[in-house]
Order: C-alpha cells, then structure tokens, then sequence
C-alpha cells in the first residue's frame, strides 16, 4: 500500500527552527552583536548596502547576521525590505568634489591639488596571515593631524579645463531620474539606468567582464584617474520649504577612469569616461564598474560592439545577483512534472531508435 | 470653486473598495460586452459618475498621463479631485494619456487622436473611459472575440451612436489598439481592442 | 530600528495599481507580454514572485485561495505561498479545485475543469517563447511586433527532422486568439488542451523578467504543430495506482531500487476526491509503458 507524502508544513516549520539553531552556533560562543558587525566586518556592510542598494548600517548588519555570513542572501533581504518603503523623492545630485575625503589616490599624476591621501588600504599590506589578530589584538591608535582645508578638486575636472576629457554628460534638471526598480527596463538603455544596474550589480561579476575588457575582449585602455572615499552630504530639495534641506552625510567611494581617445574629423581626440559609485568604501566595485560603465559607452562612442562587457542587454540583464540567484537555485524546486514528461518523451524517442536499428542489425547479420 | 477641504471624498476604504474595483474592472475586461457593478463607496465630483470616480482612484495614479473631455474639464473641480485624490497629472495632449475620462460622449474625438500603443509596445495605449446613457437599455449590440462564449448581447444606450463602427479600426491596428471602459453609474462594460461587433438591431 | 508594517496581500497599492494596469492590457491583448516594475518580494526569484505579485494584486477578502505546485497542495513551495497569503492577506484557503476563485499554480493546469469566475494564476521562469532560439528581447520583440515566427517552426521542424517528433514534452508554445505565439510556463504538453475556450481567466506572472501575460475566457489557444505531424497530446498507458483514474497527468514514483515504478496522479486533490468517491486504483507496482495519444 502506498501512502503520498505529506506534511510539508511541520517540514518546513522544522527546517526554519534548524536554521535558527545553526544560524546561532555553538550556544558557550558569545552571540554576534550587530555594532560588532557594523564595525569590524564593515566591508561587508558596505557591500550589502551598496548591492541591497539602502544605505542603512544598522540594517545591513542584521541582514548579514541572519543570512550567517552570507552576503548575497544578506542583500536579498535589504532589498525584500527597501521594495516597500515609500518614496519621497529623489535627492538633490551629492557632489563628490566636496566629499571630507579620506582616501584619495590618482594614478595618473604624481602630485595633484589637495594631495594623495593614501588612507585606510589593504593595498600595500603584505598578505601574510597575521595570527595576532586571533584573540584580543589592540591595534595603536592611528596617526592624527589637523584636517587638511585644501580644496580637493576631482582629476578628471583638472583634464576637463584643457578639454583633455570629454566634458562629463550635465544633468538635465527637468528630466526624470531613471529608476529601473520602479519602471521596466527596456532596450537600448540610457546611461543612468545602465549606472544604476551597474552599481546594484554582482561585485564578482563586475570584477570578472571588467576584467575581460582588460585581457582584450574589448579593450578600452583605462586609468585610474582617481579613486576617492569620504563623506558627502545629501540634500533634499523640500517643496514645502522652497529650498534643499541637509538630511546627513553617507560614506561613499567615486572612481573615475580616463579611457582611450577618440575623435573625428569634426572633433578633436579627448579621453574618455567611465564612472564608479557605490556605498561605504568599496574600490574593487567602483573600479570594475567604472570599467564595465566605458565599455557600455560603446554603442555612444561609435564602438563596434564586439565583447560581452560591451553588450549591454547582456551585462544588464545578468548582473543582478538576487535575480540571478534566485533563478539557479530555483532548480532546487521539485519539477517532477516536466521531468516526468521528458522522461517519457526519452524513453519513446530510445524505443523507436532501438526498433528502426533493428532491422538494421539483421541485415548486416545476413 | 472647490477648496481642498470641500472636494468629495474618495474611497471609504481605500485597500478593499480598490481591490474590489479592480475585480469589477477585470472582469468587465476579461468578458466583454458583460455588465459589471461596482460596489465601492464612493465620493465623486460634478460630472463624474461613481463608476469613473471609483476607476480612476484604482488605476490613476502620478504615473498615468490622464485626459480630460471638455465636459470633464468644464469646471477645474475633477482635475482637482483627480490630483488631491489619486495625484495623477491631468494632460492637454491626448496622445500620451494612459487614461481619457469622457464626460460627454457625444463630442468624443476622433479615436486617433489618442495613443494606440506601437507594434512592438501596443500596450502603450490609451484607455478610453466613456460616461453614457445606459448599459442596460437601448437598442442591443451583439458582440464575439476573446472573453466571449459564442457571442454577447449587450443592451445599451451608447454615444456616439457609431462608437462600435469607429471601434472597427481595432481590427486593422491590432496588436495596437484603443480598449474601452462604458460607465453609467456604477455599471461598467469593457470593450477591449478584440473585441468585433457581430450584429446590432434596435 | 524600523520595524516594518506591511499591507494587505503585502505589496504597497501604488505597486497593486501599476500590476493592475497591467494585467487589463494583458487580457486586452491575449498572449502579449507585458512589461511591469516587478518587485523585489520576501522569495526568491524564480520561486513564483511573478504569479505571487498578480495574486496579490488582484485577491481581495472574498477570494477562496489554492496553491498547487507540480499539480499538489502539499509540496513546500505551495505550502509556502498560501501560508503568505494566509498570512499578509488573511484569505480563505482550500486544496479543492472547485471551490477556490483564485488559483496559484507552477507546472500544473487542474485535471477537475475550470469554471467562469475562476482565476489561474500561473508562474512563470521564462515568459518568452523565442528566447532559446534568440537570447536577445530586442531581436525576439521585434519578431513579435511582426507575427514572425518562422524561427519557431524551424526548430520544431528540426526536431522532427531528427526525432521524427516534435521534441518538446513541456513549455510546448501556443498561439493566442491567432496572433501571439505564447510559452504556457513550464506545465506538460499534456495541460495544453486545457487552455483552449477555458471558461476561466488565466493570468501568467514572471516576476524576474517582469512580464505579465493573459488568456482571456473562451479564446482560442493552439499548439503549434504541421499538418502531418499534428500536436499529441501526452498519454499514459496505465491508470494512476491510487485512484484509477485513466484521463490524469501521472508522477512517477520509484518505489525500489530494481526497476519498480509506479504511477500516481500528480494533481492531488483529483486524485483524493476520485478515491473519496470510492474510485481504487491497483496499487501495484507494475511498470507500465506510455504510448502516443491524439
């Protein structure tokens, strides 16, 4: 006698109280706080704000924390959560030239008004596991100075005044802000909505077509024109009030890369653009997105379109890690159904090749 | 004029009363030609029926263009309830307006005159809102197309007389198209794009 | 910190009207896909935030709600979304097929018929049917501005040049009310009979591609097939082993490890109102073969 399974319900109940025993670990370990989070794994914060595309440590934290550790499910539950917030508006554009930098590189000058700011880095750290950290390691205080009132204008603005780089694109102050989470993408995609894929994109995916584009699969020539991580303040432009008013300062890291020229006969050669903005410090992001965002120009720049990284239905249509997760995983769900039809489909296709080969067999054997 | 204060209200319940308008409204479009009764609480301005008052707070919103007929933009009082109810921009150019409201049918304005969607986007349409006289009595309309066992009768006193004859150009724009939602009071009748007039007698 | 407080069937009503509007041009134009700004939604894409968005959207608290997953009430995804709904919306639920008004379905079209006043609420992976012939949406929406679905044929063509078959068991593309050639989701060529003059409404939701198509009543739904090689119509040889029923969608089970099988009805509520009804089936194990069936 067969009895179907059932109790689906109690299953997932079970598994729900399992990962919650999981999820805390052995119960002698102390538990996790979420300000320990937000301050020592704060790159991961950073990266689940940027990709969960909300600026909210204290949310991020408790996202990474239930997803134990794991950054992509951590973004999927920002997002799940940011889709039903309201919406007041759009802030006035945050100017990155005014940004209380605290790290602040240029590869294409030496020396550059405002100065190199080398700053919190991993850069120039010789990776060697460091077994001081294990338990209870007291950093030294850092080194202190009184902040710099130099003005730190961005490089690409200073190639900007000798028209060395195409002028940067000005926001039309009529024109709707794009926002591909609220209208349906369509293709060819403007700039500001490929910008806003690109910095809600995979990290890794990013990192991997911007690589591509460097190994040659539609080479652009970059320049890290400049990487810069700092505060910023956002304004909102209050209706009521008649004015912008300051609602706080977010951390933000910019890269701007100059690109290989381009000119015609009517227009003299300049570098190029590509752009990178995200949340927190998150370089690895910013410059793979600066990298893919040029490579995306290239139907705007007359570029033969001949790379994935250039392909823009391609990069935009893949680059989102929750979609992206979501569909393979969703191999997990049960398909009996279409199996079964495709079983059935295999075994009469093997039946009828096995009959029309028979024949065969005897004649040969004849 | 109209205060803010004065406006009639919109929805009672503006969840539920949206949810079962819709339902009304879905219906209507699923089976065309069938009369369809909204059962909302509703407040509407001068001019406006309670089933186009009831619709246009559960579609319009600041994302839909909407146009309005002379009729319906007599007084500033519907596009003011329109913008303090459902915050939907009122529009000049019927061309880009998701919704039309016609409050008097009889001057309705040539149906190209309106969005008709594009072949690769025929969604992009307008959808024509028409206040009329009856859709319970007049003379009968029997129609078929999707939504539609055989074919329909509907019994109904439609301006313009010959709106299911200008309706005809569906048939050579399709996929691009004008649909059509038929208002009296709170009786709604949907004629979508697909749908062909058969026969109609007195 | 902010606690949130979600509304009813969970999404906002500015998201409930943009999905609506929708879903009226998707039964204005039947098997055309329409775009709409999916949201992100407490599951994963792919797990049914398409279908869950339109349920949501057009449920009210009147509606009876049935969820089924691969034709069952009782596998975890299913019992996961009507606990959702049971839970933000507050609705009725049921596992009998008459009884609901709202249907949520992946992979499955009921065996019991559909009566008018019913929605089918179907999830949807992949909502473009060209999409393995043609990656790109700008090439495939063209074809569909145009009617131009040769590529289509050719590849069913294909099949049958190499199978001597079209070798497409489920997914299999129809064409709507003689225009739009339209990809069911993923259900077995089996339910595509179903489709055609349904007295239901049938609503299609792809949360991850955005696209939201429909199936008015009472509209012509055909399988895309040759003259001399016409659409059949998947059958099995055996009646399901529970309740012996002869005209049902059948699971395989496996039931050792030396070749047993059986074969019982997929669709669960079927299967368990035929054998309340008295209806028996073998219960044996024997594994049977499938044929062809016009």
């Amino acid at each position: 006698m067969y009895v179907a399974v059932k109790g689906g319900e109690r299953a997932i109940e079970n598994a729900h109280r399992l990962l919650a025993h999981e999820r805390r670990g052995d119960r002698d370990v102390p538990e996790l706080s979420l300000a320990q989070i937000a301050e020592q794994l704060s790159l991961g914060v950073d990266r689940v704000m940027t990709e969960g595309s909300l600026y909210d440590r204290e949310l991020a934290a408790l996202a990474i924390k239930q997803a134990r550790g794991d950054l992509i499910e951590a973004i999927f539950l920002v997002r799940a959560f940011r889709a039903t917030l309201p919406r007041f508006g759009a802030t006035e554009p945050v100017n990155t030239g005014e940004m209380q930098v605290r790290r602040r590189i240029s590869s294409t000058f030496k020396d550059i008004p405002g100065g190199q700011i080398l700053g919190p880095t991993f850069d120039y750290t010789h990776r060697l596991l460091d077994p001081q950290l294990a338990d209870g390691f007291v950093p030294e205080q850092p080194e202190t100075s009184e902040a710099r009132q130099a003005a730190t204008p961005r490089v690409t603005d200073i190639l900007g005044r000798d028209g060395l780089i195409e002028p940067s694109p000005a926001a039309d102050a009529d024109a709707p802000v794009g926002d591909l989470t609220r209208e349906p993408l369509s293709f060819p995609a403007d700039r500001d909505l490929r910008l806003q894929n690109l910095a809600r994109a995979d990290e890794g995916f990013l990192l991997a077509l911007g690589y591509s584009s460097q190994r040659g699969y539609g080479r652009n020539h970059p320049f890290a024109g400049e990487i810069r991580f700092g505060e910023v303040e956002v304004e909102f432009f209050a209706e009521d009030a008649g004015f912008a008013v300051a609602l706080g300062s977010i951390e933000l890291t910019e890269c701007q890369m100059v690109n290989q020229f381009k000119g015609s006969a009517t227009e003299a050669p300049c570098f190029t653009r590509g752009y990178g903005l995200a949340f927190g410090q998150s370089e690895r992001k910013t410059m793979s997105m600066a990298l893919v965002d040029r490579s995306l120009r290239a139907r705007e720049l007359g570029e033969e379109v001949i790379a994935p990284a250039q392909d823009e239905e391609f990069v935009m249509s893949h680059s989102d890690n929750v979609q992206a997760t979501g569909f393979v995983e969703h191999l997990k769900l049960p398909h009996y159904v279409d199996f079964q039809s495709e079983l059935g489909l295999l075994r009469k296709l093997r039946k009828e090749f096995a009959e029309a080969k028979a024949p065969d067999m005897q004649e040969a054997a004849e | 004029m109209t205060t803010v204060a004065e406006l009639p209200a919109g929805f009672a319940d503006k969840v539920l009363s949206a949810q079962s308008t819709f339902r009304s409204v879905m219906d209507a479009m699923a089976r065309p030609g069938s009369v369809q009764r909204v059962t909302a609480s509703v407040g509407a301005p001068d001019g406006m029926m309670r089933g186009a008052a009831a619709i246009a707070l559960t579609l319009f919103d600041h994302d839909t263009p909407i146009w309005l007929d002379a009729a319906m933009s007599a007084t500033p009082d519907v596009a003011k309830w329109l913008k303090f109810h459902a915050s939907a921009p009122v529009v000049a150019d019927s061309s880009i307006a998701s919704f039309a409201l016609i409050g008097d049918a009889k001057n309705l304005p040539a149906l190209d005159r309106f969005a008709f969607g594009s072949n690769e986007y025929p969604d992009r349409s307008t959808t024509l809102i028409l206040q009329v006289e009856s859709l319970t009595q007049g003379p009968t309309f029997e129609v078929k197309g999707p939504g539609i066992d055989g074919t329909a009768l509907l019994q109904a006193t439609l301006q313009p007389r010959d709106l299911f004859q200008r309706l005809t150009i569906n048939e050579a724009l399709f996929p691009r198209g004008i649909d059509v939602v038929l208002v009296h009071d709170d009786l709604i009748v949907a004629i979508p794009r697909t749908t062909r007039l058969v026969a109609s007698g007195a | 910190m902010n606690a949130p407080a979600y509304n009813f069937a969970y999404l906002d009503e500015q998201t409930k009207r943009m999905i609506r509007r929708a879903i009226l041009k998707a039964i204005a134009i039947p098997g055309y896909q329409v775009p709409f700004a999916s949201r992100e939604m407490p599951m994963p894409y792919g797990w049914g935030t398409g279908g869950v968005q339109v349920t949501a959207a057009i449920l009210g608290p009147q509606d009876v709600l049935k969820v089924i997953d691969q034709g069952s009430d009782d596998t975890t995804n299913a019992i996961s979304i009507r606990k959702f709904f049971g839970k933000t919306a507050g609705v009725a639920t049921t596992t009998a097929t008459s009884d609901a008004t709202v249907i949520q379905t992946r992979h499955r079209i009921p065996e019991a018929p559909l009566h008018a006043g019913q929605v089918l609420v179907y999830q949807v992976p992949i909502p473009e049917p060209l999409r393995f012939l043609e990656p790109r949406e700008t090439e495939t929406r063209r074809m569909h501005a145009l009617a131009e679905y040769g590529l289509m044929h050719v590849k069913l063509y294909e099949d049958i040049a190499r199978f001597g078959h079209i070798a497409t068991s489920y997914a299999y593309p129809v064409k709507v009310n003689a225009r739009y050639v339209m990809d069911p989701s993923p259900t077995p060529k089996f339910d595509n009979p179903k489709m055609d003059n349904c007295p239901a409404l049938q609503l299609f939701g792809a949360g991850r591609e955005k696209r939201i198509y429909a199936i008015p009543p009472h509209t012509d739904v055909v399988s895309l097939d040759f003259e001399d090689h016409p659409f059949t119509r998947y059958r099995f040889d055996a009646p399901c082993a529970l309740c012996g029923a002869g005209d049902s969608y059948l699971d395989e089970i496996v039931t050792d490890d030396k070749g047993g099988r059986m074969f019982v009805c997929s669709d669960t509520d079927y299967c368990e109102s035929r054998q309340l009804a008295g209806h028996r089936g073998s219960e044996s194990a024997a594994p049977h073969k499938e044929r062809a069936h016009g």
